[in-house]
C-alpha cells in the first residue's frame, strides 16, 4: 500500500491536448473516484498512472518513487479493464496466477495465494472454468482475483461496471466497496457513473474537459458544489437550473424566468441585479403556500418517493417527495425550496457565488 | 330474441393426397434449393475424383478404351525408382517450403500487426507475388536462374565473388533450392495476410493486461499471441501444405520436373505420364498415390487442432 501524487500532469496525443494540468493527492489506503462524462480525460490519466500512456509532461508518482519512466511492470500495480480482459485460453486458475507465474514464483506460492484470493471472491468452484464458462459477474470477479493475488500497492479500475446489468452492478459495487475495505489498498476508480462515485469514494474527482472540476468526499460534494457543472453532475435527478437575477430590496430574493420569486437566505457580495443561476435539489422543495406557483406536468412514482416534474415560471423543474400527494398532471401547486439550501452560480463562469 | 340461424360455412375436408403433401412438405421444398449445390459437387468434384480413381485401376492410354487391371499399376509405381523420388522430392518441397513459409509469414504479420508509417500500402504490397499470375512469376523466376543470362550470376561475377555462372536450374541441388524458393515466395503473402487477420483479432486489453502482470515482449508473443492463434495457424498451415504437395504450375514452369528428375513432384510426374506419354491409367496411379498423404495431413489438422477447450463452453454474452 501506499499513497498516490499526481502532480501538474498534461497529456497530449499530438497538438490535441486532453490533460490540461491535473493535480491529484491520494492517501495511502484511500478510495478515490475519478468521474466525468466521456471524453473527460479520466480513462487516460488512469492510464497514465498505470503506465500504458506516456505522461507528456508534470509528475506521477507511487509511494516516494516517481514513475514517469518506470515500466507497468515495476510499478507494482494492478488493474481491471472494463471489458475485464480475461486470457481466454487459460482457467480461471491460470488467469489469476499468470502475473506470480511470470515472477517465477513456485507452484506452491501460486496456488496458495489464488486460493486465497478465491475464497475472498467465492470463485473457488469456479477455479477450472474457462473465461467462456462464466457469467458477466464471475468474468469481473475473475478480474478482481487476478488483480489482489499480487497483492499490489495500488489498485485501478477501469469503468469495471458498465458491461453489467443494473442489479448486477450495485451488487458487485457492495462487494468492491467491501472488498477495499477488507484490504485497505489505495484504490483509483473510474468510473462515469455519479452514483457509483457517491457510493464508493472517500474521494471523490470530478473532471471535465481535462481539468479537475473539483475534489473532496462525496457529500462535500453534493452539499456544496463548487460550480454549476459539478452541481449537474453529482446527483440524482439532477439539480435543478433556474436562470434570473439576485434583487436585493432589503431582503434578498431571487427574481426568476418571467418574475417568479424565489427566496434567498442572504445575498451574496454582490449588486442588486446581478443576473445568476438559482440551483435547488429536487428534494430541497417543500409544499407551502408562500412558495412559487408550479404547474404539473408529469408524476412519476418509484415507491419509495414520488418525481413530479413541474413548470415554475415556464421553466420545468423536478420535485421529488417522500411522501405521497395525490396530484394528476396539469394541478396548480405552490413549491418553496430552502433557501438554507440553495445554491447560486454566476450566469457567465459556472462559479458558485453564495458561501 | 330470436335465434338467427347463421348458415355456418362446412369445412372443406379434403383429402389431400400424396402430392399435395409434398408440396407442402418443407424437407421436400429443402431438397430442391439443395440440388443446384449437389449437382455441382457431384459433377465437378465427386465424378472427377471417381473417375481418376477407377483410371488408375485400368490400363488407358490416350485414344484407346482401358480394361481394367486391378492394382497392376500400383505394382508397377511400387518397383519404380523414379515414382519414389517423386515421393521423396514432394515431400522434401512441402515440408521445407512450408516450414519456411509459415515462420516468414508469422514474422511478417507480427511486423505488419505494429503501428508504422505506411502500414496500409505495406500490407498491399505483401499481398504482390500472391496477385501476379502463377505462370508470369515463374516464368520471370526462369530467367532469373537462367544458365547464361541470370541476373543473380551476373552480380555475383560483377561483384567479383565467382568466376563463371552458376548453374541454377541444371544443377540437382541448386533446382530443388531455385524451386522451393520460388513457391516460398509466392505462398507467404497468403500466410502472413491470414495470419495478420488472425492476429487483429487479438484485444488489445489483453496485451495490456499482460503487460500489467509483468510480462515481457517475448512472454507476450509465447503466452498470449501464439496460443490465441493457433486456431488460425491451424487452417492455413492445412491449406498451405495442400496447395504445396499439389503444387504443379510453378515446376512445370520452370523445370519440368528435371535436371534427372531432382524437381519432379507426385503431380507433374503424373502429367508427364499421363498427358505427354499418354498413359493415363499410370498418371492417373500416381495422382491416386497422393490421396491417402492429402488425408494424412487433413488428418493432422483435424485432430490436432480441432477447436480448443477453452474455445468451447457455453457463451454468457
Amino acid at each position: 500500500m501506499s499513497s498516490v501524487q499526481i502532480r501538474d500532469v498534461r497529456k497530449s496525443f499530438g497538438n490535441f491536448e486532453v490533460l490540461h494540468g491535473v493535480t491529484v493527492p491520494i492517501e495511502d489506503g484511500q478510495f478515490v473516484v475519478l468521474v466525468g462524462p466521456s471524453g473527460c480525460g479520466k480513462s487516460t490519466l488512469l492510464r497514465m498512472l498505470a503506465g500504458l500512456e506516456n505522461i507528456t509532461s508534470g509528475t506521477i508518482s507511487i509511494g516516494d518513487r516517481v514513475v514517469n519512466n518506470v515500466q507497468p511492470k515495476e510499478r507494482d500495480i494492478a488493474m481491471v479493464f472494463q471489458n475485464y480482459a480475461l486470457y481466454p485460453h487459460m482457467t480461471v486458475a491460470d488467469n489469476m496466477g499468470f502475473s506470480l507465474k511470470l515472477r517465477n514464483a513456485g507452484s506452491d506460492e501460486i496456488n496458495k495465494r489464488v486460493k486465497r484470493a478465491a475464497e475472498i471472491l467465492a470463485l473457488s468452484p469456479l477455479l477450472d472454468r474457462y473465461p467462456r464458462q462464466l457469467s458477466g459477474g464471475q468474468r469481473q470477479r475473475v478480474a478482481m482475483g487476478r488483480a489482489i493475488v499480487r497483492d499490489p500497492q495500488v489498485f485501478l479500475f477501469d469503468e469495471p461496471l458498465s458491461n453489467l446489468d443494473a442489479k448486477l452492478r450495485v451488487a458487485m459495487r457492495t462487494e468492491i466497496k467491501e472488498l477495499h475495505q477488507r484490504l485497505k489498498t489505495t484504490t483509483v476508480y473510474v468510473t462515469h457513473d455519479q452514483i457509483e462515485a457517491m457510493t464508493m469514494a472517500d474521494k471523490i474527482v470530478v473532471m471535465h474537459d481535462g481539468i479537475v472540476e473539483q475534489m473532496g468526499t462525496p457529500l462535500e460534494l453534493y452539499d456544496k458544489p463548487d460550480n454549476q457543472f459539478v452541481a449537474g453532475f453529482i446527483g440524482s435527478p439532477a439539480m435543478n437550473f433556474l436562470k434570473g437575477h439576485v434583487r436585493v430590496n432589503g431582503v434578498a430574493t431571487f427574481e426568476g424566468p418571467n418574475g417568479v420569486k424565489l427566496p434567498l437566505k442572504t445575498a451574496p457580495g454582490a449588486s442588486d441585479g446581478l443576473p445568476a443561476v438559482y440551483g435547488v435539489r429536487p428534494e430541497h422543495f417543500t409544499i407551502a403556500d408562500d412558495g412559487a406557483e408550479a404547474e404539473i406536468v408529469v408524476v412519476e412514482p418509484t415507491g419509495s418517493e414520488t418525481q413530479v416534474f413541474a413548470k415554475i415560471g415556464g421553466e420545468q423543474v423536478v420535485a421529488v417527495f417522500r411522501e405521497r400527494h395525490q396530484f394528476n398532471p396539469g394541478d396548480k401547486i405552490r413549491l418553496k425550496p430552502d433557501p438554507s439550501l440553495v445554491h447560486l452560480f454566476d450566469e457567465a463562469t459556472g462559479k458558485r457565488l453564495n458561501a | 330474441m330470436a335465434d338467427v340461424a347463421i348458415p355456418r360455412a362446412k369445412p372443406q375436408m379434403i383429402e389431400a393426397n400424396a402430392w399435395t403433401q409434398l408440396k407442402h412438405n418443407r424437407n421436400w421444398l429443402g431438397f430442391w434449393f439443395m440440388v443446384p449445390a449437389m449437382a455441382f459437387l457431384i459433377f465437378f468434384l465427386a465424378y472427377p475424383l471417381g473417375l481418376g480413381i477407377w483410371l488408375s485401376f485400368t490400363d488407358t492410354r490416350i485414344g484407346r478404351v482401358g480394361q481394367f487391371v486391378g492394382t497392376e499399376n500400383y505394382e508397377w509405381l511400387w518397383d519404380d525408382s523414379i515414382f519414389w523420388l517423386s515421393v521423396f522430392n514432394t515431400l522434401l518441397y512441402t515440408f521445407v517450403a512450408s516450414a519456411i513459409k509459415f515462420a516468414i509469414g508469422l514474422y511478417l504479420a507480427l511486423l505488419l500487426n505494429e503501428n508504422m508509417p505506411f502500414k496500409a500500402m505495406l500490407r498491399a504490397m505483401v499481398l504482390i507475388p500472391f496477385i501476379v499470375p502463377t505462370v508470369l512469376s515463374a516464368l520471370a523466376f526462369w530467367w532469373i536462374f537462367d544458365s547464361q543470362f541470370s541476373i543473380i550470376s551476373w552480380s555475383l561475377k560483377h561483384l567479383g565473388l565467382i568466376n563463371q555462372n552458376i548453374n541454377f536450374l541444371g544443377d540437382t541441388t541448386w533446382a530443388r533450392i531455385c524451386v522451393i524458393f520460388a513457391n516460398i515466395w509466392r505462398g507467404v503473402p497468403f500466410v502472413a495476410i491470414t495470419l495478420l487477420a488472425g492476429l487483429q483479432t487479438v484485444s488489445p486489453s489483453l496485451y495490456e493486461a499482460a503487460t500489467l502482470d509483468g510480462a515481457t515482449r517475448w512472454q507476450n508473443f509465447r503466452f498470449i499471441t501464439y496460443p490465441l492463434l493457433t486456431p488460425i495457424i491451424a487452417v492455413v498451415m492445412t491449406f498451405s501444405v495442400l496447395f504445396t504437395f499439389t503444387d504443379f504450375q510453378l515446376i512445370w514452369a520452370m523445370t519440368r520436373g528435371g535436371p534427372v528428375n531432382a524437381t519432379h513432384l507426385m503431380a507433374t510426374l503424373s502429367y508427364q505420364r499421363a498427358i505427354i506419354a499418354g498413359q493415363l491409367g499410370e498418371g492417373a496411379a500416381i495422382s491416386s498415390a497422393m490421396i491417402p498423404f492429402l488425408l494424412a495431413a487433413i488428418m493432422v489438422s483435424w485432430f490436432g487442432l480441432q477447436r480448443r477447450k477453452w474455445q468451447q463452453g457455453e457463451n454468457n454474452d
